[in-house]
């Protein structure tokens, strides 16, 4: 999770991404944010997100994202 | 059967009676018959064609139903005698196989609309070519190019890339897929609604209620309004300017960047009108398309207001897997080691981007001022990001201006002649005369003159009445639309009877007296029916 965090502190240093939960729904990422995100995420984690993942529940928060890469990798 | 023709309101005023009055399990047959009666009437030859996508996305969608099914039920019989490692190459193997499935769907749905729809435009092309060269010329086969060809197809392959991707379970019934796919208020112009939102409401039974008779048939008849008596009457004076580019220069440009972006909206947003009020009227829900696009702030703002269900489509099946597959994520990669992290970010969004810009132009139409239309729009959206820090900087030296309303219209209007001047490529259909043509208004100053001693309104085939009717139309859709942002104003009227059967009746006399028409004059031209 700590990692997830550095990453989207990397692309807007000014957001405290550990209590943010409107990350999409306030316009904080946008699109390329978040195929960034998806590269970042899969050259750390080794997790590929699919497209069909790219929901406004699966990025609105680090929380959010973070269970969506256990469940990935778990499946 | 137009939908502005006499014989189309008949037609769906009769399929309401009749919906209503068989059993509600047989009311979805009566909406599948109308469909199919609505289709023919366009043309016989066109039903082979959306038979084909009807029977060819139904069955890749049940063959990869099933594969996965199957799948799935191995490996639960099988979960603990295999290790993580094993599950994931089962899985990813049973993937590939669904891939190859969805790719045929794809490329015979798509191969299908190729051909029909863009075989002149390249041969046309390639024979440009060849007479830069002195050659001979290919023959330019006329194929017929079936009704609603580009939403039918749009709306079935984003079907079956659903069921791939487990978002929507296959339909187990032919027939009612086939109504999914042809229900006929929305076949010749969507919206391109998404299966999971629309085929369960469409089987599912429905009583007749006052609320959504009501509120369908004042949205019906507000849709009429806008296409008859703004957009098509508008159009008359927009074809003049068009007909004669040489003529019409300077101000008339500016003009018809006004009066087209009128025509367009009144057209493209009555058409949509129309087609949920008659659905509504029906029981059902169908998503909105256009929301306030003239309000926007951006343009890509604008691209969230504008044609919603096809900008989803693209975002959700183009933008996004091509962002953000393994080829791209490696050229990120490669970008971000050798070109620094800030180009190497962009690269994968900047290309997507402008993908699927092109791919939008050419949806539209077989022509090249279509693909520089959607161009021009993915370069005007990546310049509008890239000077996001610069707006940042102005709004940290004013920051009490941006929440003026002043400022908020100031950006609307801004966007609307930047999303205005790129449009009028579809009105001149030609990209260097539109560029000479939109070159003049900042030179041509003297035609001005013409519109401020009237000549100009009256030279546009339009009589001053005429001009009167269309400006009121105009306010009284700017003032309904304004007063429906927070709730939809059809729905308010259910609750005032007095004030809905005075909206009904005003919205008649007016489409009666006003609507535009007349010896050749063809109102049933929707123009997203011709995409």
């Amino acid at each position: 999770m700590n990692e997830l965090i550095e990453i989207l502190s990397e692309l807007h240093g000014d957001v405290d991404f550990a209590t943010e939960e409107g990350l999409i729904e306030n316009g904080i990422l946008n699109s390329l944010d978040i195929v960034s995100l998806i590269t970042e995420i899969s050259d750390r984690f080794d997790v590929q997100i699919p497209a069909e993942e790219i929901l406004p529940e699966n990025f609105d928060s680090a929380a959010a994202l973070w269970a969506l890469i256990s469940r990935l990798d778990e499946d | 059967m137009s939908f502005t023709t006499l014989t189309f309101v008949l037609f769906a005023a009769l399929t309401v009676l009749v919906y209503y009055l068989v059993p509600a399990r047989a009311q979805w047959v009566v909406l599948l018959a109308a469909s199919g009666l609505f289709y023919a009437a366009a043309g016989g030859w066109y039903l082979p064609f959306i038979l084909l996508t009807i029977a060819s996305t139904y069955t890749v969608a049940r063959l990869i139903s099933r594969h996965a099914a199957r799948d799935e039920a191995y490996l639960a019989e099988h979960r603990a005698e295999m290790t993580k490692e094993a599950r994931k190459e089962y899985k990813a193997a049973g993937k590939a196989k669904r891939f190859v499935l969805l790719v045929v769907g794809l490329a015979f749905n798509f191969g299908m609309l190729g051909v029909l729809k863009y075989t002149g435009f390249t041969l046309e092309s390639i024979n440009g070519m060849l007479s830069l060269f002195g050659a001979g010329k290919l023959p330019v086969p006329a194929l017929i190019l079936p009704l609603g060809i580009s939403f039918y197809v749009f709306r079935s392959t984003a079907y079956i890339i659903d069921v791939y991707r487990g978002k929507t379970e296959a339909a187990t019934n032919v027939a009612k897929y086939a109504l999914f796919v042809s229900f006929f208020p929305a076949v010749t112009q969507g919206p391109i609604s998404r299966y999971a939102d629309l085929a369960p409401q469409l089987c599912a039974p429905h009583k007749a209620e006052w609320g959504n008779l009501s509120v369908g048939f004042v949205r019906v008849l507000w849709g009429y309004f806008k296409k008859l008596v703004i957009a098509d009457t508008v159009m008359v004076a927009v074809r003049t300017i068009v007909s004669a580019p040489d003529r019409y220069e300077g101000m008339y440009v500016f003009l018809l960047i006004v009066l087209y972006s009128a025509a367009i909206y009144g057209d493209f947003t009555g058409g949509i009108d129309v087609t949920i009020g008659y659905a509504r009227m029906l029981g059902l829900t169908v998503q909105e398309n256009f929301k306030h696009p003239f309000s926007s702030r951006n343009t890509a703002e604008y691209w969230n207001r504008w044609h919603i269900t096809m900008g989803s489509w693209f975002t959700d099946y183009v933008f996004y897997p091509l962002s953000i597959c393994r080829p791209m994520q490696k050229f990120s990669k490669w970008s971000r080691a050798h070109l620094g992290r800030a180009v190497g970010m962009r690269m994968p969004v900047y290309f997507a981007t402008l993908v699927t810009w092109f791919l939008t132009g050419l949806w539209h139409g077989a022509s090249w001022n279509f693909i520089v239309w959607g161009l021009l729009n993915g370069v005007v959206i990546l310049a509008s990001r890239e000077c996001e820090p610069l707006y940042a900087r102005f709004h940290k030296r004013f920051p009490k201006l941006g929440g003026t309303s002043g400022y908020g219209y100031f950006c609307a209007v801004r966007t609307f002649f930047l999303m205005g001047s790129i449009r009028i490529l579809d009105c001149y259909r030609n990209v260097p005369v539109t560029a000479k043509a939109f070159g003049s208004i900042f030179w041509r100053f003297d035609t001005w003159r013409e519109l401020f001693d009237g000549r100009a309104l009256t030279e546009l085939e339009l009589s001053v009445p005429a001009w009167i009717v269309v400006g009121c139309a105009v306010i009284a859709v700017f003032f309904v639309s304004r007063a429906g942002k927070k709730s939809s104003v059809a729905d308010r009227l259910v609750h005032r009877p007095v004030l809905w059967t005075a909206a009904c009746s005003a919205l008649v006399l007016v489409i009666l007296l006003f609507g535009s028409y007349g010896i050749g004059f063809d109102a049933g031209d929707f123009i997203y029916g011709q995409f």
